[in-house]
């Protein structure tokens, strides 16, 4: 079956997708349009289409992570890609390589999307900086994960019908996230009141500058919200006594049915995952009706296709 | 600096004089002989040279004591790959700079007389500028044991300090102020505290978390300057903070000192001409220590040094190579070249209106020969001829690839600049002289 033309104009500006900050409303809309249609298309049939067939697409990961990366193996696939994975991890660093060196090394395999993630805030900028293919990041520290938040704007939309008005609580650790800072951004693009939640030492310096509104109780942050999403609490946080113990951070910042309670009827439920049961949700919100925890990893994919497919407009024509 | 070369006598006339000791700024001529300033002469009129004298005819361009800069990093020992003494100071007469003050937190660390020997030796075989080493305040740089700062200040170190580190023991710290009182000697140590700066890798705030990068608060920079006033008091221990980036810092030494206590402090040329925001996006030749902060503290830094209250400008000249920059931010080596940006940078903010000529110039001159107690930094007969030329006019954009040093990570690249050194003289002897073209240029 031929797949129908549907983009003339690239839909992104820029070879790359580093984070959402840089990126225009407009962009911003017609990914998710077109990863909407994916999602659709996803549940009607799974089958492999070949809008980047014959190109290559190297995941690069420095630090673990099984869901994103196989999130964007799976697009990367159903979009008919070649994909390579690299564990990178500690390997090539303890061998002396440079991330420069690793990255100049990929590039003269001559991949045609490089999907990046690394644990320092700024790496995937740096190594798009050095490279000839386009590059994904696929989260940098503590900075940004821009599929990460489209997704989440994604998931919210299909369920709400909207973003703009939405209110919408970020609760946990919002200094050391990076899916806190991309739906900072993204969200407030669209028009979302955001609220943050977190023990004050797990909220980022000049938290007031960010546009949002800011609690050190979570109820009163859940309260009438229309979104709910939780973040993972990483354990050293705990040991560099940002908290004192998980059990005295369940017990404030965890969501469980008493504190969801707050918040309106047909609020949903949201975590980046993957979740810490018992820290910062309580197993039984966890599968709620009301999570869509789930549904995020399904739209992950869909996002992720809508990204590369976005991003193959840059690709050059031959090959 | 290197020995046995004869210099003729020399003949500086037509030269705008500034001597920022005296507050001397007006036409005249300087004779050089022997190495140190023989005669000053008032007015435009050329003395007649004494036999084989060169006369250099400054054209009315500024004629001052040559810079002294107290916080370089000079490689040797240990980090010659970055920088060494000859290198360093082939950019520092490049700058204007006549005396060189080098960090200890070398490989092996400056806490031994041998080592104070051994850099001493290789400066004077090495260096076409004065070089005088800080030793360490503790051994190994631990923060845990005093160094010999008796036998050390003996071989010639110049001053104590831990490099980069700040001693946390306020125990250690107490004992150092006390112990050195009976040497004479001056702690100038860094000020930040290590625990509350954690990992941090630039100024925290807006900028650091929009960045997503652990922040270094200022205050941790303010509660090292803080309790080290208080040991100051107890102690009554000479005092000079190495390089203070914030407002309260400048405050708190600024009221130790109205309280009569011996504490004095520098500031960076980045710190007084650069903020938090030129670190853009994960720019690592702007990430430094200590760190570009608000321009709220910027501001106050250049008020400072109007004032008086804050007593010294240094270069932080601290070369990094190419594979410590080209990382991720976090993990990119802090510090940039300096010692030839120094003095431009140092003239934008008297171009400004900033500060005035005079006061600049103390700063970088007799200021830092006071506290060092050093027999340079000068316009006065009998004082060793340690002189810089400098064309106040002259226009140029800065250029990694012009520089002199072999590291290149400059936080001025392609700045428009105003005002250089066009001759440098030490002991007597030119060291750098600028080709016409470009002084012209």
């Amino acid at each position: 079956m031929a797949e129908p033309v549907e983009i003339r104009s690239p839909i992104l500006r820029s070879p790359h997708l580093l984070g959402i900050d840089g990126l225009g409303v407009d962009e911003v809309l017609a990914l998710l349009d077109l990863a909407d249609r994916w999602v659709d298309r996803n549940r009607a049939a799974p089958q492999k289409r070949d809008l980047l067939r014959g190109r290559t697409l190297i995941n690069l990961f420095f630090e673990a992570s099984t869901r994103t990366q196989s999130s964007f193996e799976l697009a990367g696939k159903r979009l008919g890609a070649d994909v390579v994975n690299m564990a990178v991890q500690r390997s090539a660093i303890a061998k002396g390589e440079t991330l420069i060196d690793t990255a100049m090394t990929l590039n003269a395999m001559r991949p045609d999307i490089l999907v990046i993630r690394h644990e320092a805030a700024g790496a995937v900028e740096l190594l798009s900086q050095k490279v000839d293919c386009s590059v994904v990041n696929a989260g940098d520290g503590a900075h940004e994960h821009p599929t990460q938040a489209l997704l989440d704007a994604l998931t919210m939309r299909r369920h709400k019908g909207r973003i703009e008005g939405l209110v919408i609580a970020i609760c946990g650790d919002i200094a050391h996230s990076r899916v806190a800072r991309s739906n900072l951004i993204l969200l407030s693009m669209l028009g979302a009141r955001l609220r943050l939640a977190a023990p004050a030492t797990l909220l980022p310096p000049a938290v007031d500058r960010f546009g949002a509104e800011v609690f050190t109780d979570l109820r009163d942050a859940i309260r009438n919200a229309d979104v709910v999403m939780m973040l993972r609490l990483q354990s050293e946080r705990m040991s560099a006594s940002y908290v004192p113990s998980a059990r005295e951070y369940f017990h404030f910042f965890g969501l469980d049915h008493d504190k969801l309670a707050l918040a309106r009827p047909d609020a949903i439920v949201m975590h980046p995952g993957p979740m810490n049961r018992g820290v910062e949700i309580d197993s039984a919100v966890a599968d709620d009706p009301r999570s869509v925890i789930r549904e995020q990893v399904e739209i992950g994919v869909a996002v992720r296709m809508a990204v590369l497919e976005a991003l193959a407009a840059h690709v050059g024509v031959a090959g | 600096m290197q020995n046995g070369r004869q210099s003729a006598p020399t003949v500086f006339h037509n030269a705008r004089l500034v001597d920022p000791a005296s507050g001397l700024d007006r036409t005249g001529a300087v004779l050089v002989e022997n190495g140190v300033i023989a005669d000053i002469m008032a007015g435009t009129a050329r003395p007649a040279p004494p036999d084989g004298a060169r006369v250099i005819d400054c054209a009315g361009r500024v004629l001052a004591p040559g810079l002294i800069d107290m916080r370089v990093f000079a490689g040797e020992p240990g980090f010659e790959h970055r920088e060494t003494l000859a290198g360093a100071s082939r950019a520092a007469a490049a700058g204007g700079v006549t005396t060189i003050i080098c960090r200890p937190d070398t490989e092996p660390v400056i806490d031994d007389p041998a080592i104070v020997d051994y850099v001493r030796r290789r400066a004077r075989d090495d260096a076409l500028v004065h070089v005088h080493p800080m030793a360490a305040l503790t051994r190994g740089r631990e923060g845990r044991e005093m160094t010999e700062i008796g036998l050390l200040s003996d071989a010639g170190a110049i001053a104590f300090g831990d490099g980069a580190r700040t001693t946390a023991d306020a125990r250690v710290m107490r004992n150092a102020l006390t112990y050195s009182q009976t040497f004479g000697a001056l702690i100038a140590p860094h000020v930040e505290d290590a625990a509350l700066i954690g990992d941090g890798v630039m100024n925290e705030g807006e900028i650091s978390a929009r960045l997503g990068l652990p922040g270094r608060p200022a205050a941790a920079e303010i509660i090292a300057v803080e309790r080290d006033m208080r040991l100051v008091e107890l102690t009554g221990g000479r005092y000079h903070a190495a390089s203070v980036s914030c407002r309260a810092s400048v405050a708190a030494i600024s009221e130790a000192r109205q309280a009569g206590h011996p504490v004095t402090c520098g500031v960076s040329i980045n710190n007084l001409v650069l903020n938090e925001i030129d670190v853009g996006a994960y720019r690592t030749f702007f990430k430094l220590r200590p760190p570009l902060r608000s321009e709220e503290d910027r501001a106050a830094m250049v008020e400072g040094l109007a004032s008086g209250a804050i007593d010294v400008v240094v270069s932080d000249h601290d070369p990094q190579d190419t594979d410590s920059k080209r990382r991720p931010f976090v993990e990119a080596g802090f510090g940039a070249v300096g010692l030839e940006t120094l003095l431009p940078a140092a003239l934008g903010l008297y171009h400004e209106g900033q500060v005035g000529l005079v006061d600049l110039l103390a700063a970088m001159t007799s200021n830092p020969a006071r506290i060092l107690g050093l027999d340079a930094g000068r316009l006065e007969p009998g004082r060793i001829a340690d002189l810089v030329v400098i064309d106040l006019a002259s226009p140029f954009v800065v250029l990694a690839e012009d520089l002199v040093s072999k590291c290149r990570n400059t936080t001025f690249e392609r700045r428009h600049m105003q005002g250089r050194a066009v001759l440098t003289m030490v002991a007597g002897s030119i060291v750098f002289e600028r080709a016409p073209a470009e002084a012209d240029a």
